[in-house]
């Protein structure tokens, strides 16, 4: 009975371990496109093929991170896409034809979005409804908000001319701005998308949220039991899924400088798919903010890449399925490996 | 004695759930109770534990007649209960499930090195055979978890534990696993309420043992003053069993 001559610490070999990473398979995945797309394209591998590719992996890496601490927690949010372009409609709007600062109209945005959250995270928690169908409700909604508004404001399906609002150059440098790396210019939107992804890692890995936010996904009942707050825990998650959705929607509102009325949509899924690419399992309670965000670098990727290749772009959703059910197959190896019981 | 029930009962609508039941556990001791379906244990240990209350007799916890509020309350007082159903998540690791709704902090964070430090100390102490704390919860055997829920019972300070049938799903070997850390727990001070319906593993660990049927008790026993045969007997109702017996007889 002692521990340290155990003849079973055998079988539990360093490939086993590395294999309960949730990243291990998004990691896998992000050397092999990589390889694939560098080695038949130059401009690829170059810093401003990097560059290029990492831009929309930014944009949907935030979005992304935040889908995949919610999932963790057992949850979806499918009103997230639409959530973005909400976000980018107000600021724009509030800007443009009510004369509000670029700032307080952003504020604005993040006031509404938060709201979304709350209303999304309280109704799912009272209610006890799949959050598939809460959040495709509010999905429905929005999409028809965003769009009915905008009309008959504008009478077009869409808002610009932000360039022209006060105090736009102060945010459009924090949120679109560019910087210079070695000679090549890229999107500050990186920076955002790695702080998102440090400060999702460490809360998931380093603090009592996270510890809840795992318990809530993988047995909310039991976590219920032994005192974790699971509603608040999960309310937090579906606003921090919204603050995500205000950031990008105000990132991509200050660098087009106006917004369509039906952006954001379909993208909910595109958030989802790279989370389960970097690890994390539908039914909750496992997964990764890094996996997350490296599975939104192969979107990036993909994405370009097959633009540097002269492609046609419709191999992209070829390769989005592709990913998503290798992923799935993967993420199922290992939720049997991890619920295995030994006798 | 820690805990105390004299005459307790209870009733749900019109039903006798439990009626006139006295028992007790003192530190270092091991109660079991022992019944079987439908005998009262599940609602025995509801009232202990603080899920429902008594409406007859009275539960005296040091000697201080009290009534529960509920299973936060019981656990305020030092009474654990480890259910069968355990609070575990599968998926998360043992250090993680060990500190889970109660994690040591450090400033904001969550003391994560201590988390695992501790976790392997407790188990350790308790002879807890783990190999590693990092490994998720659900590749431990049954036998395993519920020694895990034991040691982080004992870990935040409960004086009594109450075991909901902690042996029932498990296979020989793993039973006696765990009726191994009962001992352990009993030795180290603590009072043990163990529930199970089956004599061959209260009789080894037990010291007192009390006998539900239908609702009430059949009585209350020394070790000294009882054997296995005995309890068996008593449990299922020796007529019953003579009976049953005599039905299976060929003709």
């Amino acid at each position: 009975m002692t521990m340290t001559a155990d003849e079973r610490v055998a079988d539990v070999g360093m490939a086993r371990r590395l294999l309960i990473r949730p990243e291990l398979g998004a990691v896998v995945g992000l050397v092999v496109v990589f390889v694939f797309f560098s080695a038949q394209s130059p401009v690829f591998r170059s810093p401003a093929g990097i560059a290029n590719w990492l831009d929309p992996a930014a944009t949907l890496g935030i979005m992304a991170v935040a889908v995949a601490l919610l999932m963790i927690g057992g949850e979806f949010d499918l009103s997230a896409g639409v959530l973005t372009g909400t976000s980018g409609l107000i600021l724009v709007t509030l800007a443009t034809r009510f004369g509000f600062n670029v700032w307080l109209a952003m504020l604005a945005g993040l006031v509404v979005a938060l709201a979304v959250g709350l209303a999304n995270g309280l109704i799912v928690t009272r209610t006890r409804l799949p959050s598939f169908i809460v959040t495709l409700g509010t999905f429905l909604m929005l999409q028809g908000v965003n769009l009915g508004v905008t009309k008959a404001i504008t009478g077009t399906v869409q808002v610009s001319g932000l360039r022209r609002a006060e105090g736009f150059e102060g945010a459009s440098a924090v949120l679109a701005g560019t910087i210079e790396i070695g000679g090549t210019s890229f999107r500050i939107a990186i920076l955002w998308w790695i702080l998102v992804t440090a400060v999702a890692t460490w809360v998931l890995m380093r603090s009592r949220a996270g510890n809840w936010i795992f318990a809530v996904g993988g047995n909310e009942q039991a976590a219920r039991a032994v005192g974790v707050p699971a509603a608040r825990t999960k309310i937090a998650l579906f606003m921090t899924t919204a603050f995500a959705a205000w950031l990008v929607g105000s990132i991509l509102a200050l660098r087009y400088t106006s917004v369509q009325a039906n952006i954001g949509i379909g993208q909910e899924f595109i958030y989802i798919i790279a989370a389960v690419i970097g690890g994390c399992l539908l039914t909750g309670g496992y997964g990764s903010a890094i996996g997350a965000a490296i599975g939104a670098v192969i979107f990036g990727m993909a994405d370009k890449g097959i633009v540097f290749l002269g492609w046609d772009a419709d191999w992209f959703k070829f390769f989005l399925g592709g990913m998503l059910l290798l992923a799935t197959l993967a993420n199922r190896l290992v939720r049997r490996y991890a619920e295995e019981v030994k006798h | 004695m820690i805990l105390e029930t004299r005459g307790i009962g209870k009733t749900f609508g019109s039903v006798l759930a439990l009626r006139d039941v006295s028992m007790g556990v003192a530190a270092g001791q091991v109660t079991c109770v022992l019944g079987d379906n439908g005998a009262g244990k599940s609602t025995l240990i509801k009232i202990l534990s603080g899920v429902h209350q008594h409406d007859a007799g009275s539960y005296l916890v040091d000697g201080q007649e009290v009534r529960l509020s509920s299973p936060r309350d019981a656990l305020d007082r030092g009474i654990a209960t480890v259910y069968q159903d355990l609070a575990m998540i599968p998926l998360m690791s043992v250090w993680r499930n060990f500190f889970l709704g109660s994690e040591p902090r450090k400033g904001l964070a969550f003391d994560v090195a201590k988390a695992r430090r501790v976790a392997r100390e407790e188990l350790r102490a308790m002879g807890i055979d783990i190999r590693d704390v990092d490994q998720p919860v659900g590749t431990l055997s049954g036998g395993e978890r519920q020694s895990v829920a034991i040691a982080r019972a004992v870990h935040f300070g409960a004086r009594v534990l109450i075991l909901d049938e902690p042996t029932s799903a498990l296979g020989v070997k793993q039973a006696g696993v765990v009726l191994r850390y009962i001992a352990r727990a009993r030795d180290r001070g603590l009072g043990v309420v163990f529930i199970t319906h089956n004599p061959h593993h209260a009789y080894p660990v037990g010291d007192r043992f009390l006998l539900l049927n239908r609702g009430t008790s059949v009585g209350e026993y020394a070790k000294a003053d009882i054997t296995t045969q005995e309890l068996t007997a008593l449990m299922a109702g020796g007529a019953e069993l003579e009976e049953l017996a005599h039905e299976l007889e060929r003709e």
